[in-house]
């Protein structure tokens, strides 16, 4: 379903992505670490088009991201993705949050897309939230209000950016228990995250990236077994 | 110098101020509203990754901020006319002069004001979908006027003490009128202490709502 070819991203001389080549089908979770500054992030955000790339190919659903003639807005439209500060609009309420692109990109009627939200709501447990601001909620609801948020325009897959770094210890695990569950239910996930015991659990395959490289690209068992190499190693060993 | 100071004329005239401050209220509310979203439209062409727009809208501002209010004033009131062929009067003259002036000054305000929404807001918007206008419409500029009122306003109040630069095109705003009875009656110390007091206590109580206004959004 994603499928990058030798993508490379330079900012000026400095090169953040290095000939990246990986894919991810339809249904699979797919965990992306490593440590900061390796381009986890910028790689997850070439899938939507949200960062530009200057060589290779990205291509979701059989349309190519970096060519010209693509409608991005529409591409990013069934694409869902969480964001490490869950950037909720803090102008517009809980449910309007969901709302709105329901409303403006998909067309759907007030009722519709307030129907679908307060669904959406409901699942992730913050029902009576719904007329509350993004200000008013802590960060482990608001990252849930950003996932209802995404999940809202019926996404093909979702895209996760570090969904649990900002967020106090305590907080992390409502929000995983969310994701755990969209996995289960086969939502196709590319995940960057530092929390292993995640990757673990549901990941069909884990990405490790050092310095723009991806390093590793190998299923869950292996990546936790014994053959994961020197660097991941190394990563592994200073964060569990 | 107080000592024979009359009430009555004061009391008699108000109603004829009024008149004034009805042109005055008038002319900066049109001029903010004007200036506000002629504004708005150059700080969108200024952060236009279109070089041409961008540089067409930053000389725009960079030249209306160089000149002098007064003179803008004199050359639309001449101008205008030239352009349309007919006389427009000293109303619609002024009132294209206040906005395209105006409109220097919230451009950058807005721009400030847009620059100050983080990127990874935009990011969120686009990542569903939303395309550049919807993006700026529903979740950039509502969050940057948000930012910008307390700014957009104490503009707003050098705006209505600059309308009373309108007597230069005969305009009769409410200094001018004050003026008139300050002549006619010989009542100079009256009339003009009296406008003074109502611009001080006008411009203080908007002032101070603006400072209201900026705690509010402060927190």
């Amino acid at each position: 379903m994603i499928e990058m070819e030798k993508v490379s991203k330079w900012y000026g001389e400095f090169r953040v992505l290095d000939d990246c080549t990986t894919r991810v089908d339809k249904g699979e979770v797919v965990v992306v670490c490593g440590p900061s500054g390796s381009g986890k992030s910028t790689l997850i955000k070439c899938v939507n088009g949200l960062e530009p790339f200057q060589q290779g190919t990205v291509t979701v659903n059989g349309v190519s991201v970096g060519d010209s003639d693509t409608d991005l807005p529409k591409l990013r439209s069934h694409i869902g993705m969480v964001f490490q500060n869950f950037e909720l609009f803090p102008h517009i309420n809980i449910i309007q949050n969901i709302q709105l692109a329901q409303e403006k990109v998909l067309s759907r009627s007030a009722d519709e897309s307030h129907k679908r939200g307060m669904e959406l709501l409901e699942r992730v447990g913050l029902k009576d939230q719904a007329d509350k601001f993004p200000a008013q909620l802590s960060g482990g609801q608001q990252q849930r209000v950003a996932i209802a948020r995404g999940l809202a325009m019926d996404p093909i897959a979702m895209l996760f950016d570090e969904p649990t770094s900002a967020l106090d210890p305590e907080m992390i695990n409502e929000v995983l228990d969310v994701m755990v569950e969209l996995a289960q239910e086969g939502m196709t996930m590319m995940v960057v995250t530092h929390e292993m015991g995640f990757a673990r659990k549901v990941a069909d395959r884990v990405i490790f990236m050092d310095e723009g490289r991806i390093e590793e690209d190998c299923t869950t068992e292996e990546f936790f077994g014994t053959k994961r190499g020197e660097r991941a190693e190394v990563f592994l060993s200073k964060i569990i | 110098m107080f000592a024979d100071f009359d009430f009555a004329v004061v009391i008699k005239s108000l109603p004829f101020l009024w008149e004034g401050m009805q042109l005055t209220l008038l002319l900066t509310i049109l001029a903010i509203g004007g200036g506000l979203i002629l504004g708005t439209i150059l700080a969108l062409c200024r952060l236009s990754p279109y070089k041409l727009l961008s540089f067409a809208a930053g000389s725009y501002v960079n030249f209306f901020r160089s000149m002098p209010l007064i003179l803008v004033i004199f050359w639309f009131y001449f101008l205008v006319p030239l352009i349309v062929g007919r006389p427009v009067g000293g109303f619609y003259s002024v009132l294209v002069a206040f906005v395209m002036f105006e409109a220097a000054y919230y451009c950058e305000i807005m721009r400030a004001g847009i620059q100050s929404i983080r990127k990874s807001q935009v990011h969120a918007g686009q990542a569903l979908g939303l395309t550049y206008q919807q993006n700026m419409r529903y979740i950039v500029l509502p969050q940057a006027f948000r930012n910008m009122i307390p700014i957009l306003l104490t503009q707003a109040i050098v705006l209505f003490q600059d309308t009373s630069l309108v007597y230069v095109v005969g305009l009769h705003d409410f200094l001018v009128n004050a003026e008139i009875i300050a002549n006619r009656d010989n009542r100079l110390i009256e009339m003009f202490t009296t406008v003074a007091i109502i611009y001080f206590v006008l411009c203080l109580s908007a002032s101070l709502s603006v400072g209201a206004l900026q705690r509010k959004y402060a927190k």
